[in-house]
């Protein structure tokens, strides 16, 4: 037993690793996993502003859960926001809500929240339900009924199907360990065998041996969306609303992507065991946590949100939910395409420039 | 400007604190069968790597094939053939198919390069088919020799292409090299098995980062600096021990079936010596049979390379 | 005079392959025996069966008094095994290792000092006590290693090629340190690739095959087979097989 203490305390690089990377996993998960929700991004439908409805609006920009993304007119615009995943819940406020108030009459109130998330969706109906309801008290008074029905509706997950949330993610993370782990560990083993000696003398440049290696990988990663797709819709009965050729060409590029992030770390690691620790580390965990694959990023504490733009999985997540769970088609989802984009063409010069043609 | 197809000077290499070439120099002469030899740790591996560019050296220069080694990186690397001291190839892939991938890396193919690997291929064809994993050690060294030479390179780097094989595959493997040299082509082999090097044209002895001499197999034993004899008894350790206290002793080491004694007495005819060592062991360790020999490259490296590494930080 | 390794018909299949086919030899104690072969013949499998990491197919093999088989935790404690491939941690120092397998090997910790004092002091190491093992030169790992096996006091002791790629003047040290043991009634067990190292031991057996292609002190053979050395026996007895191996 001492002498494994040795062991292990003699290996620095492993040791930093092992005690540092549990800890920031029990953060990290400690703040992921909270059932509250905040920056909740809210949309009001508002045809016929009055004192009512400014009023209520008003209450929404005060409470600091709610980040008012838009007041628009009718409620043909909300679809698209939603699609873009630029909003969490839409207000529609009915025609003469005020009017309605005075009269004692019902005045409705429609609350649709995208439901993708079946967790946060319910918890976000939860919390505009409790602004409305204070509203209600104060405007209402003794005497005074004021009737405000929120009508709730779950929008692209009206059953609050789980599957529906995870299997988008779970592509991603197929897709992840596919190109950027058996990549890191496909070259570090071709390093520690002793053939990468043999090819790097030869006329082959770099990125030959690179691409030869990589890209075998990217067809396999291919076949697993497929197949991946097929499982999620035929077992679990994911729909798919959108268009499959642009989800397979974003998969493309988010593969690609991976094999870049692998292709980095076989080359500044020097074995197989930590390759593969790397690419755990520097991409599975950000992936799993950081993504909004099982904890949503609106459940994420406010400084975590930045970091959540560099994961690439995070834009992935995106599209792979927009177009499975709401239709959504590039024209919505042009934006965190084109970011994809410019993280593989960082990646891959990165990536290039990384693999030495020497050894030392 | 000289036409060698390698010539080292100078060069030096240092890991850390560890010196693992210290100003070495050497010049190999076309289609010359050149040795480097010496035990594990001597630098034998830092070389070869420094010439097939894969290393840069701190110091000093070499050229291959007239190119430089620091900035002609790619033309070098196209023209070598390189086998490097583990077994470089796929495990997982048979025999053909390692042959066939080593082929297209460099843009040839099997049947383009068949003529040189001809000699060498014939012997594992049977086993064309079979799992590189699953061959012999010296199965492997045979294909490691045929996936280096089938782009025609212009001069060969085997880096203890025989360590760990048993002796018929050694021997087998070069009698294939001399078959190489004789077609013309130059090769740099190392190896720490001292009997190899009497198949070398010449042969750099290399110890600790430093070249103790380089010479033709048969003038390197001239370099033993005292006189040489074989001793033969019934009693090994007990001549071992009058000979250690004899007080014109340089050296007493086992060699094979007998030992080698070397003397102090460098003016003293052999044949003297050798009566007087026998008289001398006669009565201290029984009958033996002292006869004047021929140093060998093992006696001289073994001179020459003095005390073994020290143990100390 | 008692048998340090005594072996009948061991035998060893793997499948319809007959790795090792019914060999039989003894040792005597104090020998220094030299078990030779070409890769593949069958040598690594019997020593497995001899030190007990492989249950033979059929057959016996009893070392250092012990069945292979029926006693194989008394045959382990009383054996000492050293490898090119497994000796020495790298990155524990040299007087960890010695406390390390003096553990193993059921040492007080008394002894374990005490012995261990005492093989610096023979080899000369006692300034690079502190020094992690991979810093010594090879030569240094190799007779540190062999000086570990001992520790125990072993009555047999299993050497797998271990002057592998050491110079010259080491080699010679390490076998001077094999004698020595031996000169104490350690029996030795020894393979190797340098076959004037062959010549070293009292005596020798050649495996081509899995079966013993020939036995008997290095004069013996030589007489017998008409050759000048070993070296010239052995590629005659193991060529045929190379060839049609692979």
């Amino acid at each position: 037993m001492v002498k494994e203490l040795r062991h292990i305390l003699r290996d620095r690089q492993t040791l930093m690793v092992l005690l540092l990377l549990p800890l920031a996993m029990v953060v990290l998960f400690g703040f992921a996993i909270r059932s509250d929700v905040h920056d909740i991004r809210v949309v009001f439908v508002d045809p016929n502003p009055d004192y009512a409805t400014i009023a209520l609006r008003a209450r929404f920009a005060g409470n600091g859960r709610f980040e008012i993304v838009g007041t628009v007119p009718t409620i043909a615009t909300v679809e698209p926001m939603f699609r873009r995943g630029d909003a969490d819940i839409a207000l529609v406020f009915e025609p003469g809500f005020a009017g309605h108030l005075a009269e004692g009459t019902p005045a409705r109130l429609l609350l649709v929240s995208d439901a993708s998330d079946p967790n946060t969706g319910t918890t976000i109906q939860a919390y505009a339900g409790a602004v409305i309801a204070s509203y209600q008290a104060e405007v209402g008074g003794p005497g005074r009924a004021v009737q405000i029905i929120p009508v709730t509706r779950m929008r692209y997950n009206p059953t609050l199907a789980s599957a529906n949330l995870f299997v988008p993610g779970l592509i991603a993370l197929v897709l992840t360990l596919v190109t950027a782990l058996m990549t890191a560990i496909s070259l570090s083993r071709e390093k520690e065998r002793g053939t990468l000696e043999v090819l790097l003398v030869s006329p082959l440049q770099p990125w030959q041996i690179i691409v030869g290696k990589v890209l075998p990988y990217l067809l396999l990663a291919f076949a697993n969306v497929v197949t991946a797709l097929v499982a999620a819709w035929g077992i679990f009965g994911v729909p798919f609303r959108g268009s499959l050729v642009f989800l397979l060409a974003a998969s493309t590029v988010y593969a690609m992507v991976g094999l870049a992030l692998g292709v980095m770390i076989a080359s500044v690691t020097n074995s197989q065991r930590a390759a593969m620790i790397g690419a755990m580390a520097g991409t599975m965990l950000p992936n799993l946590l950081l993504s909004g694959m099982i904890f949503p990023i609106a459940s994420l504490p406010g400084w975590m949100h930045p970091l959540t733009l560099v994961v690439p999985a995070r834009w992935f997540i995106v599209i792979s939910r927009g177009v499975m769970l709401k239709g959504a088609g590039i024209a919505q989802l042009w934006l965190p395409l084109v970011v994809l984009f410019g993280m593989l063409l960082v990646l891959m010069l990165a990536a290039i420039r990384s693999f030495k043609p020497r050894l030392a | 400007m000289s036409d060698a197809p390698l010539v080292v000077e100078g060069l030096t290499k240092r890991f850390g604190e560890n010196v693992a070439l210290d100003e070495v120099s050497l010049e190999v002469k076309p289609a010359e069968l050149f040795g480097l030899v010496g035990p594990d740790g001597g630098g034998k591996t830092t070389l070869f790597r420094i010439l097939t560019t894969l290393v840069l050296p701190d110091a000093g220069s070499a050229r291959v094939l007239g190119l430089d080694v620091v900035r002609d990186m790619w033309a070098i690397r196209a023209r070598v053939g390189y086998m490097p001291g583990r077994f470089s190839l796929y495990p997982d892939l048979s025999v053909e198919e390692n042959l066939r991938f080593f082929a297209s890396v460099f843009g040839t193919s099997i049947e383009d390069g068949y003529s040189i690997i001809a000699p060498i291929y014939n012997q594992i064809e049977p086993f064309r088919a079979r799992r590189a994993g699953a061959l012999s050690g010296g199965m492997k060294q045979k294909l490691a020799l045929c996936c280096a030479l089938v782009h025609r390179p212009d001069i060969l780097f085997l880096d203890e292409p025989t360590t760990g094989v048993d002796a018929v595959s050694r021997r087998e493997f070069w009698e294939l090299l001399a078959g190489l040299k004789a077609s013309g082509l130059t090769i740099l082999v190392s190896t720490p098995y001292m009997d190899e090097a009497d198949r070398c044209d010449r042969v750099a002895l290399i110890q600790l980062g430093r070249v103790l001499a380089i010479d033709v197999p048969s003038a390197l034993g001239a370099r033993f600096p005292t006189p040489l004899f074989s001793v033969r008894g019934r009693d090994r350790q007990a001549l071992i021990r009058a000979l250690r206290e004899y007080e014109h002793a340089v050296s007493v080491f086992p060699f094979g079936d007998e030992l080698h004694y070397s003397d102090a007495r460098g003016t003293m005819l052999p044949d003297a010596i050798a009566a007087d060592v026998r008289s001398y062991l006669a009565g201290r360790a029984g009958a033996a049979e002292v006869r004047p020999i021929a140093p060998g490259i093992e006696d001289t490296f073994m001179a020459l390379m003095g005390a073994p590494p020290e143990a100390a930080a | 005079m008692t048998l340090a390794i005594d072996v009948h018909e061991l035998t060893r299949r793997f499948g319809s392959f007959t790795a090792v086919d019914a060999i039989t030899f003894d040792v005597n104690e104090g020998e220094v025996f030299g078990f030779l072969g070409a890769n593949g013949a069958g040598k690594t499998t019997a020593i497995k069966m001899l030190i007990g990491l492989l249950a033979p197919s059929a057959g016996s093999a009893t070392v250092a008094g012990c069945d292979v088989v029926r006693e194989s935790d008394a045959v382990r404690r009383r054996i000492g095994y050293m490898s090119q491939r497994f000796s020495l941690y790298e990155d524990l120092t040299v007087r960890e290792n010695i406390t390390l397998y003096g553990g193993i090997y059921g040492l007080s910790n008394e002894a374990i000092r005490d012995r261990g004092d005492g093989m610096l002091a023979a080899l000369h190491l006692e300034k690079m006590a502190k020094e992690r093992v991979a810093a010594l030169p090879l030569g240094w790992k190799q007779k540190l290693a062999f000086s570990v096996a001992l520790l125990h006091e072993p009555a047999v002791v299993f050497l797998d090629e271990p002057t592998g790629g050491v110079d010259p003047i080491t080699r010679r040290q390490f076998w001077e340190m094999i004698y020595a043991a031996a000169a104490r009634g350690t029996t030795v067990f020894v393979t190797t690739h340098y076959l004037d190292e062959a010549e070293y031991c009292d005596r020798v057996s050649i495996m081509v095959d899995g079966r013993i292609a020939a036995m008997g002190t290095p004069q013996q053979l030589k007489e017998e087979h008409d050759v000048a050395t070993l070296d010239e026996l052995f590629v005659r007895l193991a060529r045929p097989s190379a060839a049609a191996h692979g």
